[in-house]
């Protein structure tokens, strides 16, 4: 975990690569439960789950529709809150941080890549790339700077005033992976990133997540049903009915 | 200043319903603070009034007169410091539609008792000495054209027969809130002319004007002044000028609880409408707010960003409609004549104007801003698939 203040962020996007610190794990789970309730009734959706992830690891989480690895995903990366156990995210119990304090804590170390973008409309790629240093004290011009390496590293330094709706499914998906490169975040989760693209596409999308992972040693955790995209990740983990089977 | 460029960015993401939205809120305030202005102008003659002054009346009604004995005693009560004296005499100009308040005046102290009516010293003179001179106010000698020396028929209905008066002075008013729509003749022209041909309605006076010495002691004057005259065959009710406009007003108090009434439905009409809006503006915003919280925006950013963009419409609409509600206020005040001596658009109209976007805008927001705030993260992300 970087050891930095949220506040400003190291810019290794022009860097080499930040690699792990030996055999500690980054994410540790440990016992990890979830429960929805509907009225009376119970549902669970994630029981006794165990694993850790390396440094520098890339982990394709599968598993049939329902099998509890959104959720899982979701859970790691500290936009739910699990019913119990331990998420240690090099060495923080996020499962026991404020709302306040995981907010900042996902800005600091989290980058999130999502199967339908969600940029935002109204802001340029540009704009929406920056969107997480709004939240840092860096200057516009370090701010500008950290953007346009961004936009460089993952091809579209020519799309930058573009609007989301005048980029190809393939060109957001790559803003949305420089947006959640642009913080240097310790994690990286991807819910789904090829789900809304072609094959080609979803090929250079995957090799862009592959570079970061080699390149910048950027950890990965992403969530897809589609085994060629797993086999670009180094491990593969099997959810099914909420239980981890391989 | 992030938040502002965002803002600005998401009100004009859908410019037909920002647009339609904003034009509601000008109709809305344009007409809260016409109806508002209505209201104050009903209200004027009492606002103008001053607090030196008291009116003394028949207690019976104003229907009915006291002698002009009653002047000298009144004089004599302690804390009164002056007594003019005024008849309403109720002339038609040309025709009835020609509405305008007329009073036959002592002249002399009636003048000095007013100082809010400026007149030029010249015509103030000319008026004192022609026992059949009048004096206007100018918004009045405007509407119909009138000039010094003009010759003004007015046709009595409380004192039957034609009276012809010569135009010998114009007053100004010295504020906007100073009736510029009276009409003053000689009291004495009238007394003459009456007692002569009704001798028994001769030396009879409407009311009486009393200017005071201290206004803290109106009440024990007033009150001095009525016991003066118990027990006579014209006993008298004393009160301050104030209450005896607000008398008139009272009459009416009805009508303008309904416009007052109005004026706040039609705000709270568009603040139901505001709310929709921006419900559905939030609603459609909640993969944004939770891809936003994801990224690590706090739940209070996304509640500042619809409050800053409900309150930023609403006082865009607001502030074109206080600018719109001044020519309209002209072009009615124009329309209504006379019958709103004193209309115009105050600045605590516009102050409750501003204040009414304000609030519209804050309150269409508290619901949209709760709920996006509160929205879970995933669910919020859920809404996008």
């Amino acid at each position: 975990m970087h050891t930095e203040s949220p506040e400003t962020p190291p810019n290794v996007l022009a860097g080499s690569p930040s690699h792990s610190d030996g055999g500690q794990p980054l994410v540790a789970i440990r016992n990890l439960t979830k429960y929805y309730t509907r009225g009376e009734q119970i549902i669970p959706v994630l029981v006794d789950i165990n694993f850790d992830v390396l440094p520098g690891d890339y982990i394709a989480l599968m598993g049939p529709s329902g099998s509890g690895k959104s959720t899982l995903l979701n859970l790691i990366a500290g936009i739910d809150k699990p019913t119990s156990g331990e998420i240690r995210i090099a060495g923080v119990d996020i499962a026991r941080l404020s709302d306040g304090d995981l907010a900042a804590w996902r800005a600091a170390n989290v980058g999130f890549i999502f199967q339908f973008y969600n940029l935002m409309p109204v802001l340029t790629a540009f704009q929406n790339i920056e969107l997480p240093l709004q939240l840092t004290s860096l200057s516009r011009r370090d701010r500008r700077e950290r953007v346009e390496t961004a936009l460089a590293l993952v091809g579209l330094s020519d799309r930058a005033t573009h609007f989301p709706n005048e980029l190809s499914g393939g060109q957001q998906q790559r803003v949305a992976i420089a947006r959640a490169l642009i913080t240097d975040p310790t994690l990286i989760v991807a819910d789904e990133p090829t789900g809304d693209l072609d094959r080609t596409t979803a090929e250079e999308v995957l090799s862009l997540l592959e570079r970061l992972n080699v390149e910048l040693g950027k950890t990965i955790i992403m969530v897809t049903h589609d085994p060629k995209a797993a086999s670009h990740a180094h491990k593969i983990v099997q959810l099914e009915k909420g239980i981890l089977v391989g | 200043m992030y938040v502002v460029f965002l803002v600005f960015k998401n009100a004009f993401r859908h410019k037909l319903r920002t647009s339609l939205t904003i034009v509601g809120i000008i109709v809305a305030i344009t007409a809260f603070g016409l109806l508002r202005t209505i209201v104050e102008a009903w209200y004027a003659g009492a606002e103008a009034t001053s607090s030196a002054r008291l009116v003394t009346r028949n207690s019976i009604s104003l229907v009915f007169s006291m002698p002009l004995t009653y002047a000298q005693k009144i004089r004599q009560v302690p804390g009164v410091a002056a007594v003019s004296w005024a008849n309403w005499f109720g002339g038609i100009y040309i025709t009835e539609r020609n509405f305008f308040p007329q009073f036959a005046i002592d002249a002399a102290t009636y003048l000095d008792m007013y100082p809010e009516f400026v007149l030029k010293p010249e015509e103030k003179k000319a008026f004192l000495v022609d026992r059949k001179g009048a004096v206007v106010g100018r918004k009045l000698a405007d509407q119909y054209g009138w000039k010094i020396g003009d010759q003004i028929p007015l046709r009595g209905t409380i004192f039957p027969g034609t009276w012809t008066f010569t135009l010998r002075a114009i007053y100004d008013g010295v504020d906007a809130k100073t009736d510029e729509t009276q009409f003053y003749f000689h009291w004495q022209y009238l007394n003459e002319a009456i007692k002569a041909r009704f001798p028994r309605r001769g030396d009879q006076i409407g009311v009486y004007i009393v200017e005071i010495r201290d206004p803290a002691q109106a009440a024990a004057i007033s009150r001095d002044v009525d016991a003066t005259f118990r027990n006579s065959l014209a006993e008298t009710l004393t009160e301050t000028e104030k209450a005896f406009q607000l008398g008139f007003v009272a009459m009416t108090e009805t009508i303008l609880v309904a416009v007052q009434a109005v004026s706040f439905v039609v705000i709270i009409i568009i603040m139901a409408v505001m709310a929709n809006t921006m419900a559905m503006t939030a609603r459609e915003r909640y993969g944004e707010y939770a891809t936003m919280k994801t990224l690590g925006f706090g739940n209070g950013f996304v509640a500042l960003l619809i409050f800053a963009e409900s309150i930023g419409i609403a006082l865009a609409g607001g502030g074109l409609g206080i600018l719109l509600t001044f020519p309209l206020a002209n072009a009615f005040a124009g329309a209504m004549g006379t019958l709103f001596p004193v209309f115009f658009v105050s600045r605590q109209t516009v102050l409750m104007q501003l204040g009414a976007a304000l609030v519209v805008g804050v309150v269409a927001a508290c619901v949209p801003a709760w709920r996006a705030a509160r929205v879970r993260i995933v669910d919020g992300l859920r809404s996008i698939a």
